[in-house]
């Protein structure tokens, strides 16, 4: 048994979130170990991607502690910009910046946040635009790229900030059907290098293949985790069995 | 010093006769966003005529309209029409004539786009439902332009109202005029005078324009959900 | 050139006076840049100020853009120039021109550049965010250049808005167009020459950056800013 003070990359613990009054998120607790891969499903407006905007900052919560590292980083005296190069995440909606090529996207934040020489991040970028397939790509603009092609660029703009755990919220939810495989590739071999991951996705075939653990949310509470295994063959509650109904046709 | 000044907006009939001049410049304003209306509603609907003479005649007749100055306009109306067809226009009738044309130019170009812009299955929709023709138009299609027309229209109004100060400068007696000729009374009893008199103008134009423009403001945002 | 005594146009008038109107539209330009220029700044201090919301300096910037945006550029001129002196302020013709201007511009520009910034979408700034720019990085290189961009077509319309401002000047004893083509008429009584090439000024003026406005506007959407 893995002591879990070392291996511990990510603790989340008992955290709350309001929005107004209602409550969005009850009472989440969880670890996540490091290149421990974790994939959060659950129906929509369970709470799923306010989760992963908690864990990035991007939301306050109204109690319950974050812990990167050991170190609390809800304690109110967190610089999030630190905090956000130790976390990667990628949104659904890829967001590149449309005035700057796919090259300036990605070298932006390794140079102008963590004052990296020009020479070595683009020597960096160009290895992962490689990795990804994309290095051809790298002086065009976003308008001039596939949402899937967006979306790889994307994993590499938040990658060059050599995060220790990456975030994906969704992200081939909005892609046409035939680009989610060549985004889906890159994440799994992200995760076969050995990345620390917490997933959100919809993609359950996906799900099953590249999850070292399951956690099941409904309604602002974790109702079940377990292995993809368990899970997806033998799950232990009702409302999970319910939601997996949903994917599978008699 | 300052005293003699503010005291001359007091003394007899020099802030009714502020107050008249101002009157004269909304005069010319309403009728001529009045014309622009009725006018600008006709030369939109001609605006959607797929007739190609039709549509350069209209498109130079708003571009000329919106790209002069509207006083080299009114210099044109003014000065131009009297030694070219020897008509004697006041400075009031080219006044109105002149920002008719460019109110009727803008509100047709608004009225334009407003009916191309309503979709189309608006009009089919409401033939589903069984509606004539008429009907459609008046419950559906009219309501809806309305809406989208009204705060345009209102912010041209204001538009006009402060355009129209420039009728001074083609000899109207209009509200700076009538400071003018207040402060010129006035100069040896009130040699400050220029200072609160153009002030209060301009606070009077801002009375004025303030609230229709709030008016739109407000319109636009009801009317946007 | 005469005609059965219908006179068309005295040609040699208008070669012999269209100096006159160079001149003066000389004038007329290089107040406009100058005024245009610091309606810029203005305008895009105001802007930023708005789009952040600061506490007091957004409500007092509020009021000016309100007070400015219900006069008349004529009625402000007034007061600079007649009414300042009288307090001991004197400003010479240009320099009320040009603040004029300024005031009147720096209010449609706050207003461009305001709704530029507050268009740039929630998400962008959050990818800022979430490769670690803190917030002066992210407007300095995500939200401002998106905003400056999708201002460009307002921007260009504000400067023909101001050009034609520029109309009034004459009322600040200034020999720009309007002047010049009002003395002609008084002294030669060619009216119709004066307001002839009164016109072909402005238009030779105004008709290059309308057209450029147009273009850039194509290109934009191109590019797929903006509607």
């Amino acid at each position: 048994m893995t002591t879990k003070n070392e291996n511990t990359l990510l603790e989340i613990e008992h955290l709350q979130k309001k929005y107004e009054d209602a409550e969005v998120l009850k009472d989440i607790s969880f670890k996540v170990d490091i290149g421990e891969v974790t994939v959060v499903i659950g129906p929509s407006g369970s709470g799923k991607s306010t989760l992963l905007r908690c864990i990035n900052g991007l939301e306050d919560i109204q109690s319950g502690r974050i812990i990167l590292d050991g170190k609390s980083i809800t304690d109110g005296k967190t610089k999030w910009s630190l905090v956000r190069q130790k976390i990667g995440m990628v949104f659904q909606s890829y967001d590149l910046f449309p005035n700057m090529t796919v090259l300036e996207n990605v070298l932006l934040g390794p140079t102008k946040v963590q004052k990296r020489t020009r020479q070595e991040a683009t020597a960096s970028a160009e290895q992962k635009l490689l990795r990804v397939g994309l290095l051809e790509k790298r002086d065009a603009y976003p308008r001039q790229l596939s949402g899937g092609q967006k979306q790889r660029v994307a994993i590499v703009r938040a990658l060059m900030m050599e995060p220790e755990v990456m975030l994906f919220d969704e992200v081939t939810a909005a892609l046409d059907p035939e680009m989610v495989r060549e985004v889906l590739d890159v994440i799994l071999e992200l995760a076969r290098g050995g990345m620390t991951m917490v997933i959100v996705t919809h993609e359950m075939q996906f799900a099953q293949a590249i999850a070292d653990r399951i956690i099941f949310i409904d309604g602002g509470e974790i109702i079940e985790t377990g292995s993809p295994e368990e899970f997806f063959t033998q799950p232990k509650t009702e409302r999970a069995q319910k939601f997996l109904n949903m994917f599978t046709f008699e | 010093m300052q005293d003699l000044g503010i005291k001359v907006l007091f003394e007899g009939s020099n802030f009714a006769r502020l107050l008249s001049g101002l009157w004269v410049t909304l005069e010319i304003s309403l009728a001529s966003v009045a014309f622009s209306l009725v006018l600008g509603v006709l030369l939109g609907m001609v605006m959607t005529l797929r007739n190609p003479i039709t549509k350069v005649l209209t498109k130079i007749f708003l571009e000329f309209n919106r790209l002069m100055p509207q006083l080299v306009s009114l210099f044109l109306v003014y000065f131009g029409l009297t030694t070219a067809f020897g008509i004697d226009l006041s400075g009031q009738t080219s006044a109105i004539i002149v920002f008719s044309l460019w109110g009727t130019a803008e509100m047709g170009d608004l009225v334009r786009s407003a009916l191309i812009s309503i979709p189309k299955h608006q009009y089919d929709s409401s033939a589903a439902l069984g509606l004539t023709k008429l009907q459609a138009y008046s419950y559906v299609i009219i309501p809806q332009t309305l809406r989208r027309l009204t705060p345009p229209a209102i912010n041209l109004t204001t538009r006009m109202i402060k355009t129209t100060s420039l009728v001074v400068l083609i000899g109207v007696v209009e509200v700076l005029k009538v400071g003018q000729q207040i402060i010129e009374a006035n100069r040896y009893t009130a040699p400050d005078a220029a200072l609160w008199i153009y002030g209060v103008i301009f606070f009077l134009y801002f009375i004025v324009c303030y609230p229709i423009s709030k008016l739109a403001g407000r319109l636009e945002k009801q009317w946007r959900n | 050139m005469e005609l059965e005594g219908f006179e068309v146009l005295d040609l040699v008038f208008m070669k012999t006076y269209a100096p006159l109107f160079v001149t003066a539209a000389k004038l007329t330009l290089s107040l406009s840049f100058w005024g245009i220029l610091f309606a810029l700044v203005v305008g895009l201090f105001c802007g930023l100020i708005l789009y952040f919301k600061i506490p007091v300096a957004s409500r007092i910037i509020s009021g000016y853009v309100e007070l400015s945006r219900n006069t008349p550029l004529l009625v402000q001129l007034f007061l600079l120039y007649f009414g300042l002196p009288k307090v001991g302020i004197i400003i010479s013709s240009e320099g009320c021109a040009i603040i004029g201007l300024t005031f009147l511009g720096g209010s449609y520009m706050a207003e461009v550049f305001r709704s530029g910034l507050e268009s740039v979408e929630k998400s962008q700034i959050e990818s800022g965010m979430s490769i670690g720019l803190d917030r002066l990085q992210i407007v300095r290189y995500v939200v401002l250049p998106q905003a400056l961009t999708v201002s460009v077509p307002a921007l260009f319309a504000n400067v023909i808005f101001l050009i034609k401002e520029t109309s009034v000047f004459s009322a600040v004893a200034l020999a720009d167009l309007m002047y010049v083509a009002k003395d002609l008429i008084g002294l030669y009584y060619k009216t119709n020459e004066a307001l002839l090439m009164l016109v072909i000024a402005y238009l030779v003026i105004l008709l290059p950056i309308s057209l450029l406005s147009s273009l850039l506007e194509r290109r934009l959407r191109y590019a797929g800013f903006g509607n």
